[in-house]
C-alpha cells in the first residue's frame, strides 16, 4: 500500500510503499528515520509507534531536534 | 499499558502509554519535581526566562507562566537574543513575540547587531570561526549582563535531557572536565553580583517529551532548525546519542543520572578555579578578559581589515 509522507525538515512529501498491515514503526524504519527524532502525526493527531497505517493515508513527520 | 480509555500519543520508556491528558499531567509534574529536586526556584523570585522561539523555550515559559500565576511571588519575564540568523531566528521571534503577548509576558529582544556592531550571519563572513562557538558566547554574555541590568534573580533556560546529555559527552570526548563542573540542573552560585543563576526545569525531559508537549498544547505550529546546526560538533554528537537510544533505550536518562552523581564532586575539585572578571567589561572570566571582549576585539580588527579592503 501507498502511504503520503510529509516530511517538515526536508519540506517534502513523498509516497512510500509498504507492505499490508505495516505500522508507523515499519514506516519509519523503510524511511531510516530514527523513531526517537521525530512525531509522528496524521489529521493533526499524534499517532504512537505501534499504530497500524492504512493505504492512502497522509502522514506528517516532525523533527523534534532542537535547532540552537 | 494504557493511562485510560483515551487514544493514547506517546509511549513513555518504561513502556507506560499516556493520552493527551495524562502526558500533559506528567510532563508537568516531572518539570514541578525537578524544580523541588534540585531547588531550582525559591518562594520569592524575579525569574527571567530566555526565550528563542524554539518548543523548548516556550514550553518552559508556558510553565513556568503557569506556575507565577499561581504564585505571585514569583514574577517572570522573557528575555529574546537576536543573533541576526536570516531565515531562521527572525521568524522564530516573531513566533515568540505573538506567545509572550497571548500570554501577557513581559518580552525584553536585545540583539547582536545593537551590542556587537553586526549580525551573525555578517560576522561569519569577516572571522573565520564555528558558528556555534562566536554564536554561544556572545549570547551567553548578553543574558548574564541583560538579566543582571533587569535585576533578575535567576534565569532560566529551556534546555532538556538531551541538551545535557550532549553537552556531557562533548566534554568527555574534549577532555574538557572543567566545562562539565558547570553543567548541572543549576548553575553558579547565589550569592554572586556579577553572574546571575542559571536554572534548566526541562533538565529531565527528552527532546521528544518536550516537542510532544509543545505540539499537543499548540505552542508552535513548525520545529524549525538553525540552518548553521548541522556544522556543529554537538549536532553530530546528537545523532550518535541518538543511535544510541534508538538502540538501547535508556542511554540518555543514564548518562545525565550518573553524571549528577560525579557533579558534586567536579564542582568541589573546580571551585577554586576562581573567577576572575573581564578588565574591559566586568563580566566573569577565566583570565583577564572575557571570551565575548575577545571576539569582539577580533570582530574590530577584521571589520577594519574587510573595510580597508573595500575602500582599496
Ligand atoms: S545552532 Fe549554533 S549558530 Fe545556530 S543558534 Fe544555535 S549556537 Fe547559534
Ligand atoms: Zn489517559
Ligand atoms: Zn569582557
Amino acid at each position: 500500500m501507498q502511504i503520503n509522507v510529509f516530511f517538515d525538515r526536508e519540506n517534502k512529501e513523498k509516497t512510500i510503499e509498504v507492505d499490508e498491515n505495516s505500522s508507523v514503526k515499519d514506516l519509519l524504519g523503510k524511511m531510516k528515520i530514527n523513531p526517537v527524532t521525530v512525531i509522528v502525526s496524521k489529521d493533526n493527531n499524534i499517532l504512537t509507534e505501534d499504530e497500524k497505517i492504512n493505504d492512502r493515508d497522509k502522514i506528517k513527520l516532525i523533527s523534534v531536534i532542537s535547532g540552537g | 499499558m494504557n493511562c485510560c480509555k483515551e487514544k493514547p500519543i506517546i509511549e513513555l520508556q518504561a513502556g507506560q502509554k499516556l493520552c493527551k491528558k495524562h502526558f500533559t499531567e506528567y510532563f508537568e509534574d516531572k518539570v514541578h519535581k525537578t524544580i523541588t529536586k534540585f531547588d531550582l526556584i525559591g518562594k520569592k523570585e524575579n525569574l527571567g526566562v530566555a526565550v528563542s522561539g524554539g518548543k523548548d523555550s516556550l514550553t518552559l515559559s508556558f510553565i513556568l507562566n503557569k506556575l507565577s500565576k499561581r504564585n505571585p511571588k514569583i514574577k517572570i519575564e522573557a528575555i529574546a537574543i537576536d543573533e541576526g540568523i536570516k531565515n531562521y531566528r527572525d521568524k522564530s521571534l516573531i513566533t515568540a513575540k505573538e506567545f509572550c503577548n497571548k500570554h501577557n509576558i513581559k518580552l525584553n529582544i536585545y540583539s547582536f547587531k545593537e551590542e556587537f556592531g553586526m549580525p551573525l550571519d555578517n560576522m561569519l563572513k569577516v572571522l573565520d570561526v564555528k558558528p556555534c562557538t562566536i554564536c554561544g558566547i556572545f549570547r551567553r554574555y548578553l543574558l548574564n549582563k541583560k538579566s543582571k541590568e533587569l535585576r533578575l534573580t535567576k534565569l532560566a533556560t529551556g534546555h532538556n535531557l538531551d541538551d545535557e546529555c550532549q553537552s556531557i559527552m562533548m566534554n568527555q570526548f574534549k577532555n574538557n572536565i572543567q566545562a562539565s563542573a558547570r553543567l548541572g540542573p543549576k548553575v553558579g552560585v547565589k550569592i554572586n553580583k556579577n553572574f546571575v543563576q542559571r536554572i534548566k526545569p526541562l533538565y529531565l525531559c527528552m527532546e521528544k517529551e518536550v516537542a510532544t508537549y509543545a505540539f499537543v498544547n499548540n505552542l508552535l505550529d513548525e520545529f524549525a532548525e538553525c540552518p548553521n546546526v548541522s556544522k556543529s560538533y554537538r549536532a553530530q554528537v546528537r545523532d550518535m546519542m541518538n543511535g544510541f537510544e534508538q538502540k538501547f533505550p535508556g542511554t540518555k536518562y543514564s548518562i545525565v543520572n550518573s553524571f549528577l552523581h560525579v557533579l558534586p564532586g567536579l564542582k568541589q575539585r573546580f571551585k577554586d578555579e576562581a573567577v576572575n572578571y573581564c578588565m574591559n567589561c566586568g563580566e566573569p572570566a577565566s583570565r583577564d578578559k572575557c571570551n565575548a571582549c575577545k571576539f569582539a576585539d577580533k570582530l574590530n580588527k577584521a571589520k577594519d581589515k574587510a573595510l580597508v579592503k573595500i575602500k582599496q
